[in-house]
C-alpha cells in the first residue's frame, strides 16, 4: 500500500526522522492558510500523488511570497500530471504539502528494501542524491553503498556510521545522519514498510539532517496490525475496479488491453496474459479468482471484467487443484446469465471435475466457445476480438 | 527415489482442526501419505476422524505443540495451514521442534516475520518449502499439500517452480505425453521464503532417479538468474525454463507478493535472456513447457528412459 509524501513524513516524524515542517491543504485558500502559519520566507508547494517524478512534471514550485503561493497552488490542483511512474493518463492533483524552504547544502539518498537474495532488511546509501536512484544503480553502481541489517540486532550504529562516511556526509553531521538512519530503519520495522526511501536526504544550512521527500510502500500482508496505516489509503488514487475487487479477496490488476482474463493462480494468471500477447492480442487486466473461489466470487470477478468498457471479449482460463472446474462453470454461467453475455467468451477448463464443467457450460444454451488447452484458448479469444 | 518426500516420510499438519487443514490431511490420506498427526493448541488429546472416499476413518491424534506430536508420533515432516498472522510462529515451533522438513502452504504471512524466521533458521537442520506454496508431491507416494494429486504420474523428470497453477499446468502437460515425475515442488511466491531454486535444483541434480529438470520462475527478484548461474556451473541433467510476467507492467504486484518488477529489475526479458545465456532452452509460451521439455529429452537421448507412462491424445 501507498500513502502520500506529506503522510509519510508524519510516520517518519513520530520516530524521530527530521523532517521539514509542512501541511496538507486541500484548497488555495488552506495552501495560503498554511503557508502563513509556517511564516517562513520561503515555501514549497508539492503536489501529492502516488508517483514519483513530480518535479519534472512541474508539480513542486518554489514560492517567495504568500502570491506566489497561491499561484503556484492555483496552478497545481487539479493539474493532471504525467510522469514517468504514473502512465500516459496522468493523475489529478488533489492535494497539496506546504513546507518550509530549506537551505540545501547537498543532497543524499538513502533507502530501506527487503532484498531477497539475502533475506534480510538492507539500507542503501548514496551521495548521488535527488536523482533516479535506478539511474545510480545503472550508470555506476559503486556509487550505491549498501548494509546489510541483522533482523536479531537491528541496524547499529557502526554501520549507519560507515554508510554516512562513506557518502561524504560533512564530518560534524556524521551523528545527525546516524541518528536519522536509526530512526528510519526503526519506522520500517515497526509500521512492516516494503520500502522507505529518502530522495533527497539533505544536509542544510543550518546543519540539519533531513528528508526532503519520503516514499514509503507498506507490506499489504501486514496491514491487519496497522489500523493507523490503512487509515491514510487514499482510494483516489487507486482504480475503481482494483477497489471492488479488493472487497472480494479477487486480486486484480487493471491494464491497457480489450481481453478481460479470468483466472485462478497468480502464476497462471500472469502466464495466460503473456500467452495472449504471444497471439497478437492484449489482456485487459490481470484476475486471479484464487485457490477457494466460489460461485458468488466467480460472478463478482465477471461484474468487475465487464465493467471494464474497453473489454471486447473474455478468456476465463482455469486449472482446478483445489478449485473444481463445476464450480467456476456454475459462477460464470449465472453471471453471463445475471448480466447479459454480449461479448464473445472462451473458456478453458482442466483439472478437478472438468468433465462436469464442460458438460454444464454445453448445457447451458450460453454462446460459449470451449478451448482444449491455453494456446488453443489464446488464439480464439484473440481471433474473436478483432 | 524421490527428493524430500517419499512413502515412508511421516506427517504431521499444523492447524489441523481448521477447515483447510483438515481438508488436505484428508486429501493427502486419500493420496496414500502417512498423516500420523496434527496438532492445534487447546485441542492437545483429543482426535479427529477423517472419513475416507472408501469409507474408512482414520483417527489422527491432536496435540498441543509440535514438539509432543514429534515425541509421540515419530513425524519427521509437517506441513502449515495455519492463518497468516500465526503461520510465522508455527514455523518457528516446527523449527525448534527438529522437524527435517517444513511446508507452510498458508499466503499472506507478513514479510518481515518471515525476515525473522530465515534468521532464526540459519544453521538449524530443518529444510523449509514456501510459505505461499502449493507444496511437494513424489508421485503414488507423498503428497504434502493442496496439489491435484491424480494429474501426476511416476518418472523422472523433476518440477520446481515459483507458482501453484503453473506447476500443475506443466504436470499435466508432462503426463498426458506419458512423462512421468520424480517429484515436484512449489517453493512459493513469497519474495523471503525458505528454499530457493537452487537449494531444489541441488536435490535434482544428487538424485539418481531424476534425469531432467522443469523450472518455472515469474517477474521479480533475481533468483531465476542465479539458478541459470548455478545450472551452468553445477548441473549435470538438462533443464527447461518457463518464466511468467513478461506482459507485467512494473511497479504492480502480480498477485503474489514476490511478483513485481521494482527498480526496473526482475522482468521477464532479463530473465529468459539469463537462462538462454547459460544454456537454458525457455519455453516460449506456458501452453509449451512440455513440449519444449520433449524436445530436449529427445536431444538427449533420454526421451525414452524419461517415458514411463501412456501419452494421452
Amino acid at each position: 500500500m501507498n500513502i502520500h509524501e506529506y503522510q509519510g513524513k508524519e510516520v517518519l516524524k513520530q520516530y524521530g526522522v527530521a523532517v521539514p515542517e509542512g501541511k496538507v491543504a486541500f484548497s488555495v485558500d488552506e495552501a495560503v492558510e498554511a503557508a502563513q502559519a509556517l511564516g517562513t520566507p520561503v515555501v514549497v508547494v508539492k503536489a501529492q500523488i502516488h508517483a514519483g517524478g513530480r518535479g519534472k512534471a512541474g508539480g513542486v514550485k518554489v514560492a517567495k511570497n504568500i502570491d506566489e503561493v497561491r499561484a503556484y497552488a492555483s496552478e497545481i490542483l487539479g493539474k493532471v500530471l504525467v510522469t514517468h511512474q504514473t502512465g500516459p493518463e496522468g493523475k489529478e492533483v488533489k492535494r497539496l504539502l506546504i513546507e518550509q524552504g530549506c537551505d540545501i547544502k547537498k543532497e543524499y539518498y538513502v533507502g530501506v528494501v527487503i532484498d531477497r537474495g539475502t533475506g534480510r532488511v538492507t539500507m542503501m546509501a548514496s551521495e548521488e542524491g535527488g536523482t533516479e536512484i535506478e539511474e545510480v544503480a545503472a550508470h555506476s553502481p559503486e556509487k550505491i553503498i549498501k548494509e546489510v541489517i541483522d533482523p536479531a540486532i537491528g541496524l547499529q550504529v557502526f554501520q549507519a556510521r560507515k554508510l554516512a562516511y562513506a557518502i561524504n556526509i560533512p564530518n560534524e553531521l556524521v551523528n545527525k545522519a546516524v541518528k536519522f538512519m536509526i530512526a528510519l530503519y526503526t519506522a520500517f520495522v515497526d509500521k512492516d514498510c516494503s520500502i522507505a526511501e529518502i530522495n533527497p536526504l539533505v544536509v542544510t544550512g543550518d546543519g540539519n539532517v533531513m528528508a526532503l521527500d519520503a516514499k514509503l510502500n507498506f507490506d499489504s500482508n501486514a496491514l491487519y496490525r496497522h489500523k493507523d496505516i490503512v487509515a491514510l489509503r487514499d482510494l483516489e488514487e487507486e482504480d475503481a475496479k482494483e477497489i471492488e475487487a479488493s472487497k472480494y479477496d479477487l486480486s486484480y490488476i487493471a491494464l491497457e488491453g480489450n481481453i478481460g482474463c479470468m483466472v485462478n493462480g497468480a502464476g497462471l494468471a500472469m502466464a495466460t496474459m503473456d500467452i495472449i500477447k504471444y497471439y497478437g492480442g492484449d489482456p485487459a487486466n490481470f484476475l486471479d479468482v484464487g485457490g477457494g473461489a466460489t460461485k458468488e466470487k466467480v460472478t463478482e470477478a465477471f461484474k468487475i471484467i465487464l465493467s471494464d468498457e474497453n473489454v471486447k471479449g473474455i478468456f476465463v482460463n482455469i486449472f482446478g487443484g483445489i478449485m473444481r472446474c463445476d464450480v467456476i462453470a456454475d459462477g460464470v454461467i449465472a453471471a453471463a446469465k445475471e448480466l447479459g453475455l454480449d461479448r464473445p467468451l472462451v473458456v478453458r477448463l482442466e483439472g478437478t471435475n472438468v468433465e462436469l464443467g464442460k458438460k454444464m457450460l454445453n448445457e447451458s444454451g450460453l454462446n460459449i466457445v470451449a478451448a482444449d488447452s491455453m494456446a488453443d484458448g489464446a488464439q480464439k479469444i484473440v481471433n474473436l476480438v478483432k | 527415489m524421490s527428493i524430500l518426500v517419499n512413502k515412508d516420510t511421516k506427517v504431521i499438519t499444523q492447524g489441523i482442526t481448521g477447515a483447510t487443514g483438515l481438508f488436505h490431511a484428508k486429501g493427502a490420506l486419500e493420496y496414500g501419505t502417512q498423516m500420523v498427526g496434527g496438532v492445534t493448541p487447546g485441542k492437545g488429546g483429543t482426535n479427529v476422524d477423517i472419513t475416507l472416499e472408501n469409507g474408512k476413518v482414520v483417527s489422527l491424534p491432536v496435540f498441543n505443540t509440535v514438539e509432543q506430536a514429534v515425541a509421540a508420533t515419530g513425524a519427521t515432516a509437517s506441513v502449515i495451514y495455519v492463518p497468516p498472522a500465526f503461520a510465522a510462529d508455527s514455523i518457528l515451533e516446527a523449527v525448534d521442534a527438529g522437524l527435517d522438513l517444513v511446508i507452510c502452504i498458508t499466503e499472506g504471512i507478513p514479510v518481515l516475520d518471515m525476515v525473522k524466521v530465515k534468521r532464526y533458521m540459519e544453521g538449524s537442520k530443518t529444510t523449509l518449502i514456501g510459505p505461499n506454496c502449493p507444496g511437494v508431491i513424489t508421485p503414488d507416494e507423498c503428497k504434502i499439500g493442496i496439489m491435484p494429486g491424480y494429474i501426476h504420474t511416476k518418472g523422472h523428470v523433476g518440477v520446481v517452480s515459483r507458482s501453484g497453477t503453473l506447476t500443475y499446468e506443466a504436470v499435466h502437460q508432462l503426463s498426458t505425453r506419458g512423462i512421468g515425475q520424480s517429484s515436484a515442488v512449489g517453493i512459493g511466491g513469497d519474495p523471503v521464503k525458505g528454499s530457493e531454486f537452487i537449494d531444489i535444483l541441488n536435490r535434482f541434480n544428487e538424485d539418481p532417479d531424476t534425469y531432467a529438470v522443469i523450472m518455472i520462475g515469474e517477474i521479480g527478484g533475481t533468483a531465476e538468474e542465479e539458478a541459470a548461474e548455478w545450472i551452468k556451473a553445477n548441473m549435470t541433467k538438462p533443464v527447461v525454463g518457463f518464466i511468467g510476467g513478461a506482459t507485467a507492467p512494473p511497479g504492480k504486484r502480480m498477485g503474489h507478493a514476490g511478483a513485481i518488477i521494482s527498480g526496473g529489475k526482475g522482468t521477464a526479458a532479463e530473465k529468459i535472456a539469463t537462462l538462454e545465456a547459460c544454456g537454458i532452452k525457455v519455453a516460449p509460451t506456458p501452453s509449451d513447457m512440455g513440449s519444449t521439455l520433449v524436445s530436449v529429452l529427445e536431444e538427449q537421448g533420454l526421451l525414452e528412459k524419461c517415458t514411463t507412462g501412456v501419452a494421452q491424445a
